[in-house]
């Protein structure tokens, strides 16, 4: 029986190994947050975090998950106040919603390296993630938003939260 | 099985849609917060007591917290936010005090104007701003009366701003929260009554025109918003399709689940009889869990009849599109003024141009799902749907309940586009393998492939146009010949009975008046429809028929005044004397990306205009093109919707409709082999990226006045194609009449 750490617990779960990530943690699991949108890596609505890397977790077996620290947008921050999760908000970024989480988690990954990131590294970085509502200007302006945020909170001492 | 379904403990016996209507608020509809609807305990659906409700569409908590029932879908045009921000307007709350939930499917939350849920149309606040005012008027009403009384006050010296209720004269104040508590507000209004309030008049409005913030948006950014693909029932099964070889009209001759019957978790394989034949040639696996339903679909081994679709492809639909366009007496006249064929008989100059629009899928980031559990006396379902009575309609059908026994209740949309309205194929095939495994609850859901091979399309159109001009070079005829699918043909027939065989929805934006009214003035006009209807299910997408008429008559616009040398602009400006509206945000377009000034190096620009859902829009671009490569630098969106309720969330839905516009422009299409769907995923079906996502200008110019409200999640779809496409003959000097652009070998830089 496969164990996960997912959002910082340890979680047993039944599955086979071949198991896509993405179903294990959204039926057994039942954290909801991340999504199916193409089963085949080319959207990004099923964006995790695997030892802090974005991951499509329909392209990641179960087997490849275990032992391993996984992030879904449920433990992204303890209150849904991620610096990224603000400038969302603060942007109005999502329409329908269904791909944020991914364009999100996505975006998490970069900052967690690159907390000034150019426009174009901002493109770069988010090029696989599909929005079918077009929010893509808004994205990157939240992302650039979060980034300075992540600066300035880094600059006067107080503590970055670890994505 | 699925042993590992959790479920809020203390899960409600009762799921009945009374239950979670018993008050309002706090039934966890929220968008926010979202439990599952019709899974909610007992105890949250009782909350409600001591709430004030002055209307069915919303409910004052004794905390003054107040929460609105939207009827319509909510699919990320925020349209739960728009109806609480007009009740707000009237009601004087303070916006931080409002709340959001999506209805039920009750006939009491029918749009009042519509007499349905159906979302869609962008009809929604053109159609529900009156009664949305007179219900957030009433409730000021009510609370000022009771606060009146209790602070000795006539009710006509209290001012009513930001959630309290104040008198001037004493400095005395009430909070709605106060208010309510005091459980004094009690007023009621008859219809009449509420007719004769006389609301805010345009210059009074402290709300309407204000960029608020959406209230659904925190929960999109952790989570925890609930969509249709998120319902998790006690118990739950899952469904995984194998898809028929042939759009419609396949059947299954047999089917083999040994290997299936390998698959951990398997249940049994599913042949769908579909009695009202929405569906055909379907086979479900059902598992304990999708994984291994998937995993038991892949092992099916079914063997089909293709039936009498099986040989069709693309070039058959584009040929007998063509077919139709050559024949002179085929075309279902519709707009006609003078004597086109006198005018194109004695021209001094005749130009014809012939344009075809591809097959176009939705393709929302969801894919279609829907969860049911069938019983002998009731059939539930849980869907995210845009038309909950098409939603009970398919539930009705496909269980043989009748309308008592059935109840459908409506989630979060991921994406909706048209494909989720009329067409409720994934109910009836929820419900038909619930049916067979009866109190069972089954969630069917299909892959990106599914989605992609049974889509609702987008249909194939063609277009023949011929301008006449006299000696001087003045317009004086005009005949626009469609040809193609009517989309009413197959989804809504009766509309044709009644209009002797004609589709109107085929002329949205070349119509004689109404919401799509052509915006030329030509002494001789003739607008006509051939139609041919193939087996390519067609559908509603949105922005519907004006895509490809905005790209044949806008496109062609530029054709006419490039061939007498005329400005595109001035040319078009003679023709629009008696369409002000459409000429005002043409000028706003035009003005906005420099028209007439000089144009950066290389860099080229072209318009587009058009009316739609009784918003008039038009668009500006600059592009440039190197090596084929073709960069939009800028593009500038105009619209006039009559008045806009929140000018922030048009700047969102515009350049959104714009990217959605100009990915079908460039990249997709759908092509048909042997009935087939041959597109499968992503990779074959793109759409842009944030790479190649152009910058948009927004400019709202509602015109204000009496006329109707226009729509604001379709109209502006349209122009941006002419627009760009007019932008690029400047550039290259070659025009394209065939799309999508990646045919050309034409890419986005």
């Amino acid at each position: 029986m496969p164990s996960l750490n997912i959002n910082g617990r340890n979680m047993s779960v039944e599955a086979a190994g071949d198991t896509p990530l993405l179903w294990v943690i959204r039926e057994q699991l039942q954290m909801t947050g991340t999504k199916f949108g193409c089963g085949a890596g080319l959207c990004g609505a099923c964006t995790v975090h695997i030892n802090g890397e974005a991951v499509r977790s329909c392209q990641t077996a179960l087997s490849d998950a275990a032992g391993k620290k996984i992030t879904t947008i449920e433990g992204l921050s303890a209150k849904g106040d991620h610096p990224l999760q603000k400038a969302w908000i603060a942007e109005q970024v999502p329409q329908c919603g269904y791909c944020q989480s991914g364009q999100i988690m996505q975006a998490a990954s970069l900052l967690a390296k690159n907390s000034n990131p150019t426009k174009e590294e901002v493109v770069a970085h988010m090029d696989g993630n599909l929005c079918r509502c077009m929010t893509y200007s808004r994205i990157q302006q939240a992302i650039l938003r979060a980034a300075s945020e992540m600066r300035t909170a880094s600059n006067s001492g107080t503590e970055r939260r670890a994505t | 099985m699925n042993t590992h379904a959790k479920i809020t403990e203390g899960a409600p016996a009762d799921l009945s849609r009374r239950s979670f209507l018993v008050g309002s608020a706090a039934t966890g509809l929220a968008l926010g917060y979202s439990a599952v609807p019709g899974l909610l305990g007992a105890d949250q659906a009782l909350a409600a007591t001591g709430n004030f409700d002055p209307s069915v569409w919303y409910s004052i908590a004794p905390d003054g917290i107040v929460t609105v029932t939207c009827g319509k879908a909510d699919m990320g045009q925020h349209v739960a936010s728009t109806m609480a921000q007009i009740i707000c307007e009237e009601l004087g709350a303070n916006w931080r005090d409002m709340r959001v939930q999506l209805a039920s499917n009750d006939p009491k939350y029918n749009d009042p104007v519509l007499g349905a849920q159906i979302t869609g149309g962008s009809w929604s606040t053109m159609m529900n701003f009156d009664a949305m005012s007179r219900a957030g008027a009433a409730g000021r009403i009510a609370l000022t009366e009771a606060a009146a009384a209790a602070m000795g006050a006539p009710a006509g010296d209290l001012v009513v701003r930001d959630s309290t209720i104040t008198n001037p004269k004493s400095k005395k104040s009430m909070t709605f929260a106060e208010v309510v508590k005091s459980g004094k507000a009690t007023k009621t209004f008859t219809p009449d009554e509420l007719k004769a309030i006389k609301l805010k008049t345009p210059d009074q409005y402290t709300m309407i025109g204000v960029s608020v913030p959406q209230l659904d948006i925190p929960s999109k950014t952790n989570g925890t918003a609930k969509y249709g693909i998120d319902v998790v029932l006690p118990g739950m099964v899952h469904g995984a399709l194998v898809t028929p070889p042939v759009r419609y009209g396949a059947t299954v001759k047999s089917v083999d689940d040994d290997a299936a019957k390998k698959v951990p978790g398997f249940i049994k394989a599913v042949t769908l009889d579909d009695k009202t034949g929405t569906t055909t040639g379907w086979v479900v696996a059902v598992a304990n869990t999708y994984a291994n339903a998937k995993k038991a679909a892949a092992a099916l081994k079914v063997s089909y009849d293709g039936g009498p679709n099986a040989k069709l492809s693309s070039q058959s639909l584009f040929d007998e599109a063509k077919r139709l366009q050559g024949l002179s007496d085929s075309g279902e006249f519709f707009v006609k003024d003078g004597d086109p064929a006198a005018a194109l008989g004695t021209a001094a100059k005749v130009l014809e141009a012939e344009y075809t629009t591809n097959i176009n899928i939705h393709a929302p980031m969801e894919p279609m799902n829907a969860t049911a559990r069938y019983t002998a006396d009731k059939c539930e379902v849980w869907v995210p749907t845009q038309d909950g009575e098409a939603s009970f309609a398919a539930v009705l059908a496909a269980s043989g309940l009748p309308a008592d026994k059935c109840e459908v209740y409506k989630i979060n949309i991921g994406g909706g586009f048209g494909r989720r309205g009329a067409f409720q194929d994934y109910v009836h095939q929820a419900v038909n393998i619930a049916k067979q495994m009866p109190g069972i609850p089954v969630k069917l859901l299909w892959s990106r492939e599914e989605d992609m091979a049974q889509g609702r399309y987008h249909p194939v159109m063609q277009c023949r146009l011929i301008g006449a001009f006299d000696k001087d070079n003045n317009l004086t005829g005009l005949h626009m010949r469609l040809s193609g699918q009517s989309i009413l043909a197959s989804v809504r027939p009766q509309v044709l009975e009644q209009e002797k065989g004609r589709d109107p929805l085929t002329f949205q934006g070349v119509f004689q008046t109404g919401e799509h009214a052509f915006g030329y003035s030509v002494p001789n006009l003739l607008i006509d429809h051939a139609m041919r209807n193939p087996h390519v299910p067609p559908g509603f997408w949105r922005g519907v028929n004006i895509n490809q008429n905005a790209i044949f008559m806008e496109c062609f616009m530029d054709e006419l005044a490039q061939a007498v040398g005329q400005d595109e602009l001035e040319f078009r400006r003679k023709l629009m004397s008696k369409h002000p509206r459409n000429l005002a945000v043409l000028n706003a377009a035009a003005e906005r990306i420099g028209w007439g000034k000089p144009a950066p190096q290389g860099v080229h620009r072209g318009l587009a205009q058009m009316m739609a859902f009784n918003s008039f829009v038009a668009a500006a671009a600059e592009v440039s093109v190197i090596d084929g490569k073709i960069k939009i630098h800028r593009i500038v969106g105009a619209t006039d919707c009559t008045y806009a309720v929140n000018p922030a969330q048009i700047e969102r839905q515009v350049p959104g409709s714009f990217v959605y516009g100009l990915s079908a422009l460039f990249y997709q299409e759908c092509t048909v082999k042997d009935g087939r769907m041959q597109q499968t995923n992503f990779h074959e079906y793109n759409s842009m990226r944030i790479a190649e996502m152009p910058k948009v200008e927004t400019i709202i110019v509602p015109s204000g006045g009496t006329a109707a409200w226009g729509g604001i999640g379709e109209p502006t779809i349209c122009v941006a194609a002419p627009a760009v496409m007019n932008a690029y003959f400047k550039a290259t000097g070659q025009r394209i009449r065939s799309f999508p652009l990646k045919n050309h070998n034409i890419v986005m830089a």
